[in-house]
């Protein structure tokens, strides 16, 4: 008989995982008994998410890789569970007032949150495609279930009907693709990959390259690229706004940190043929998402599409596949966190009971009557459009520079002008802020913990704009 | 091949067989169809309403949560025919396997999961 080689169990290095999944389920079980109040809860989220993030630093000697090869920590997976912890901390600051608004009682959406981080560390953390997979699919399970949590609203359900039929298609195209990589290179892990397409009688199979194509279409459709984009604005549009902002932050985050690890740090040597293909992609992502949203009157769809189009920025660090690539990564999600977080923070501020606001006519003369939140609204539009001096411009920029640098020139010419376009209908709900007359009566009432996230959001936006560098330093070292 | 043979020619004869005794059935049996014999179910009690109608699924929701212990209880099997080699850390392992399945448990009866009506 075979012996089953038993594997390297190393729990230090899966201290964030463990630490999540037990406070996730602690969380499970503290809402059976304690049903009215959800403030035991939410405190239990957010402690667990803190514990979480020291967690990540439970290793010393970067990289240890452990399991049989099949988890890693890295510089790369420890900053990138700093952005899942912050994007779900928020997002739950964020669910406070709203959750109580719009009378979402279950306790579940916290452990689901929970859950979904787990999920997003497994994905920022595995050098498996088992385990990729895995993390794609815990990920998106809890998503389905978030996105219709609502479930008296037709557009929630929706929403997720949509997005898990969609999702699960998606999936297997990814899970085709790996196993046509491990068809032509006899394993899952993807160290021992990028060692055995250095040969050319391997790299050169046509079952690796189908591989390459199902698994680009795999993670396109996960990142929501163009043309696998035409879930995200439905799908943004009918969750909860809180559970969209989260799933443009984190979930994104951690799909393209399994991209990453799978083209630019597995595969490069084969880039001369998914490098076109994800150029392709880039493009076509940054002009759809772009003209997309100048057709928009709802701001939740709005910013869908303008989340399309800055995937298409995003892709372009993975195909410059160096070492700036995946540093400018890390910057962009963390700055996109707070961009998109403060602006759904205002979305839901703007909103109330019975109407939401969700036109961009209905911020019509906001100026006027609330000068602060219209002043704040523009920041994070203007940063999301890439202004200087504001955090967006600082993540194009270390973007475009690493594309640069490795001679994607025309992409980047393309990339800017993309820019360009996009100011127009940031600037579109900046105009109907500043220059219409009201319409209706706005009835704002300040949420303490939302107006909290809107501030956190605003500090790091101006922040990392401003005084880039200490960010910067950590994700080169 | 040669087992591929055994099993190839096993197949056929079942084939065979079975294409056979229902083409004989089809071709000798007596035919004279009347309305008992043409009722859904020929239990002889007269059914009661169309089939078609709506009905409450409670046993789904049953039947899924038996899932999460079908699971458990195939991924013993593995476990228990290799435990001697995993020795304490094997035993650990399923002890937190089943604590985490329990805690799902708990969550099912605690939310009202198992509660027929």
């Amino acid at each position: 008989m075979e012996h089953i080689p038993s594997p390297t169990v190393d729990l230090v290095s899966l201290a964030p995982v463990l630490v999540l999944s037990v406070f996730a389920m602690m969380v499970l079980l503290v809402d059976l008994y304690v049903k009215r109040d959800k403030t035991l809860v939410i405190f239990i989220s957010l402690v667990g998410l803190l514990m979480t993030a020291i967690s990540a630093f439970a290793k010393f000697d970067l990289p240890v890789h452990s399991f049989n090869d099949s988890y890693v920590v890295d510089e790369l997976s420890v900053f990138f569970i700093m952005i899942f912890t912050l994007s779900s901390a928020l997002a739950i600051l964020l669910s406070i007032d709203y959750n109580k608004r719009e009378g979402i009682r279950m306790g579940e959406y916290y452990s689901l949150i929970l859950l979904c981080t787990v999920g997003m560390i497994l994905l920022a953390s595995s050098t498996d495609m088992i385990m990729i997979f895995l993390g794609i699919e815990i990920v998106s399970i809890c998503l389905y279930v978030l996105a219709g949590i609502r479930r008296s609203d037709p557009k929630s359900n929706e929403a997720a009907l949509k997005y898990f039929l969609l999702g699960a298609f998606a999936t297997g195209f990814l899970l085709y693709g790996m196993t046509l990589v491990y068809g032509a290179t006899g394993t899952t892990k993807l160290g021992l990959i990028a060692e055995l397409i250095r040969e050319e009688q391997i790299a050169s199979k046509p079952l690796m390259l189908m591989g390459i194509v199902l698994l680009i279409i795999g993670f396109g459709f996960k990142v929501a690229s163009v043309p696998f984009h035409m879930w995200a604005p439905d799908v943004y549009h009918g969750a909860p706004t809180p559970v969209t902002a989260f799933m443009a932050v984190g979930p994104k985050a951690a799909a393209f940190a399994a991209f990453f690890r799978v083209f630019a740090e597995a595969m490069p040597v084969l880039s001369p043929s998914w490098e076109s293909l994800l150029c392709i992609v880039a493009v076509l992502s940054m002009f759809i998402g772009n003209v997309g949203a100048i057709m928009q009157t709802n701001i939740k769809r709005l910013l869908a599409y303008s989340s399309v189009s800055h995937v298409g920025y995003i892709l372009i660090a993975v195909i410059a596949k160096n070492s700036l690539g995946s540093s400018s990564l890390v910057f962009y999600m963390l700055a996109y966190a707070f961009m998109i977080f403060g602006a759904f923070g205002i979305v839901i501020l703007i909103g109330r009971k019975e109407n939401e606001m969700l036109e961009i006519a209905d911020y019509s003369g906001l100026a006027y009557k609330h000068p602060l939140m219209a002043i704040s609204m523009s920041v994070f539009l203007l940063s999301l459009g890439g202004m200087p001096p504001l955090a967006g411009f600082v993540a194009k920029f270390y973007i475009f520079s690493a594309a640069i640098k490795e001679g994607f020139v025309t992409l980047v010419v393309l990339a800017v002008l993309n820019s360009v376009i996009s100011f127009y209908y940031y600037l579109k709900v900046i105009v109907y802020m500043y220059m219409k007359e009201p319409e209706g009566e706005f009835q704002i009432s300040l949420a303490p913990m939302t107006v909290f996230v809107v501030v956190i959001a605003m500090v790091g936006t101006a922040g990392l704009g401003i005084f880039p560098d200490p960010i910067l330093y950590f994700t080169q070292h | 091949m040669s087992e591929y043979f055994f099993i190839s020619l096993a197949a056929i004869v079942a084939i065979g067989v079975v294409a056979v005794l229902l083409l004989l059935s089809t071709i000798l049996g007596p035919r004279n169809p009347n309305r008992a014999k043409l009722t859904p179910y020929e239990c002889g009690i007269i059914p009661q309403e169309e089939a078609k109608g709506r009905y409450p699924v409670r046993f789904a929701t049953l039947a899924m949560l038996f899932i999460i212990f079908d699971i458990e209880v195939v991924f013993m099997y593995p476990w228990a025919v290799s435990l001697g080699e995993l020795k304490l850390f094997g035993l650990l392992e399923m002890v937190v396997f089943i604590a985490i399945l329990g805690i799902a448990y708990i969550y099912i009866w605690g939310r009202g999961g198992l509660e027929w009506d």
